[in-house]
């Protein structure tokens, strides 16, 4: 603690940042010399997991030389932009306006997340709270379904999409997207938390089904469905459609970009701008939903 | 939930109708469900007892694929064995590692936290960061390996990290394990958020001394559904482990050290195009997941006690 002597006698104590971050942990059963323990085990294993986003940072900003520098260096030295205005030009060449791509990411992004999100919520609820026949043999349907390669589905799921005229639309990406496994188990396990009295006392007070899911259960599973959201989002990002999309005006940001950083060694520069590019937008979305689930803490958890 | 007597018991139709609410909340994904996962699943079991090679119709074999997946196929014996090998390796260390780091991370507040989380989760975030590993492994002096090995005097000559079989296994499971704090990891820390603190001080009360008590008493008890959850992802994770051995290995690997059950399967499925034999494949590793599973589970139960 740092003690700050006013003019009027009275101490006042100002704790530092490194004990703000402990301050709970501190009353409640943690010693000194375990955080000093995991602080430096988090260190250590966070190096280890970050290196390859530092790289990718590096690249990006070294000059075409500095990629192919013998011994090869993890840090710039020379950093530049020029990576990132060679990739401009390239895209603003294309065949289809750039602004096309960006804009058939966001429809692609924007239906698929947050339409998952919510059709996969609503069928959650009544999993983990009703009782119904056949509720048993329909979770096990979903998470069996997570065990199957996805590999050898595709073929099928071509026919299926192509029959019902869905081809070479977006729609052939959103709407599978809504109905994947992953969304019904996670909010599924997570509602099953929720206190039932939570929802009882809901019930008195006359709200339907509809409106008690509305109202007491998605404000109560936020931290869920934001890192729902967040897998989605990067299913999504790595989904560049290529089966389903063949027009070009249809076709997602990352499709276009991974197209210009196939070009070989000419293009070195360029897909090292693309590899950050690709990786700083999930990075971004993740970060925004990350800090909407930390502000979830001042609710403290599920009470009765 | 209508409490019923246990005496009269109303017929399906009524107890259905009485829920219609629940089916109808339930009826928009299941629909979708159904068409983009149940049919193709359905189907692609249905292919595997047939010969198909996506030019003419299927022809129906039988338990033809079968056969000569567990009997004949001397690769498969292989692929078998090194997904085994990142099932009981790469499965059980990365779970205790998402559950270890989502702890940890609990622990600290605010900006810190979130940054740690995206340090934790980043290999997994950016798509595919792991073709960086590529560059990494580069087999030439440019490799960043081979060149910081180099500079050391650790080795005179570079190394071809993924065309020298010994290496081959290693070297992958090492970079599964980086990539594999992902879903079950994400899960936890959402999991962890959601826990009433009250649970602590109650826990402090009655005897909780130190932060691993309190770990095994309160905090796993209160996310088994999480718990669950991981275990899936985690399984089908390292069962299907395929697309690093791809990018990094190849398909076939050199010795086929790298192959796994799954690019055996892509090797039929998308370069032989014999998709009965692929699928007899999926359905083999499906029915493995499944038992995997059920065992899990059953562990999972003993949590906390």
């Amino acid at each position: 603690m740092i003690k700050v002597k006013s003019s009027d006698g009275p101490i006042i104590v100002k704790e530092t940042f490194f004990q703000k971050t402990f301050r709970r942990e501190r009353k409640l059963n943690r010693s000194r010399a375990g955080n000093a323990m995991l602080f430096f085990f988090m260190g250590i294993c966070g190096a280890f997991m970050v290196l390859p986003l530092i790289m990718i940072v590096n690249n990006a900003l070294k000059p075409l030389d500095e990629l192919f520098q013998f011994p090869p260096r993890i840090f710039v030295r020379n950093p530049t932009f020029e990576n990132f205005t060679d990739l401009f030009i390239s895209m603003s060449e294309a065949w289809v306006p750039f602004t096309r791509y960006i804009f058939n990411t966001l429809i692609i992004m924007m239906f698929s997340v947050f339409g998952h999100v919510l059709v996969a919520s609503m069928a959650a609820y009544p999993l983990a709270k009703h009782k119904f026949p056949g509720k048993k043999l329909l979770f096990t349907l979903v998470i069996l379904s997570l065990m199957f390669t996805w590999q050898v589905t595709q073929i099928p799921n071509y026919v299926i999409i192509s029959f019902l005229g869905l081809n070479n639309t977006y729609l052939a990406l959103i709407l599978p997207a809504w109905g994947y496994g992953i969304g019904l188990y996670l909010m599924k396990q997570f509602m099953e938390q929720i206190p039932d009295s939570l929802i009882e006392s809901a019930r008195i007070d006359g709200a339907g089904e509809m409106r008690t899911f509305w109202t007491i259960i998605m404000p109560n599973v936020k931290p869920a469905w934001l890192t729902l959201a967040i897998f989605q989002f990067n299913l999504m990002w790595g989904n560049t459609g290529f089966l389903f999309l063949r027009s070009e005006e249809l076709k997602p940001l990352q499709f276009a970009m991974q197209q210009i950083a196939a070009g070989g060694a000419r293009r070195a520069g360029e897909a090292a701008a693309v590899g950050l590019v690709l990786a700083a937008i999930p990075i971004t979305f993740f970060l925004i939903c990350q800090s909407s689930i930390l502000e979830t803490m001042t609710t403290s958890g599920m009470k009765e | 939930m209508v409490k019923q007597k246990p005496f009269d018991k109303p017929s399906l139709g009524a107890t259905m109708s009485k829920n219609r609410i629940s089916y109808l909340m339930l009826a928009p994904y299941f629909l979708l469900f159904t068409l983009f996962t149940i049919l193709p699943v359905a189907s692609a079991m249905f292919l595997s007892l047939t010969y198909f090679n996506m030019l003419e119709p299927p022809q129906f074999i039988g338990w033809g694929n079968y056969l000569k997946l567990l009997l004949e196929d001397d690769i498969f014996v292989i692929a078998l064995k090194n997904t085994l090998l990142f099932a009981v390796v790469t499965g059980p260390i990365s779970y205790v590692l998402c559950l270890l780091f989502a702890w940890i991370i609990n622990e600290f507040k605010g900006k810190l936290r979130a940054l740690l989380t995206l340090v934790f989760y980043a290999p997994s975030i950016a798509g595919q960061a792991y073709l960086i590993w590529n560059i990494i492994l580069t087999g030439d002096r440019y490799g960043y390996l081979n060149g910081f090995l180099l500079n050391l005097d650790f080795i005179q000559e570079p190394i071809l990290w993924m065309q020298t079989a010994k290496y081959i296994l290693p070297v992958l499971i090492v970079v599964q394990l980086w990539l594999s704090l992902g879903t079950g990891f994400l899960a936890f820390i959402a999991g962890l958020q959601t826990i009433d603190k009250a649970l602590y001080e109650a826990a402090a009360i009655d005897g909780v001394k130190n932060r691993w008590q309190e770990l095994w008493f309160v905090t796993l008890p209160a996310m088994k559904p999480q718990l669950m959850f991981g275990a899936v992802m985690q399984i089908t994770a390292s069962f299907a482990v395929s697309d690093i051995s791809i990018q990094l290995a190849g398909n076939p690997s050199v010795g086929y050290e790298g192959a796994t059950v799954v690019t055996h399967l892509v090797d039929f499925g998308s370069i032989r195009f014999e998709m009965g034999y692929a699928s007899a494949i999926a359905t083999v590793l499906f029915l493995m997941m499944v038992g995997t599973n059920k065992l899990v589970q059953r562990l999972l139960r003993k949590v906390g006690d």
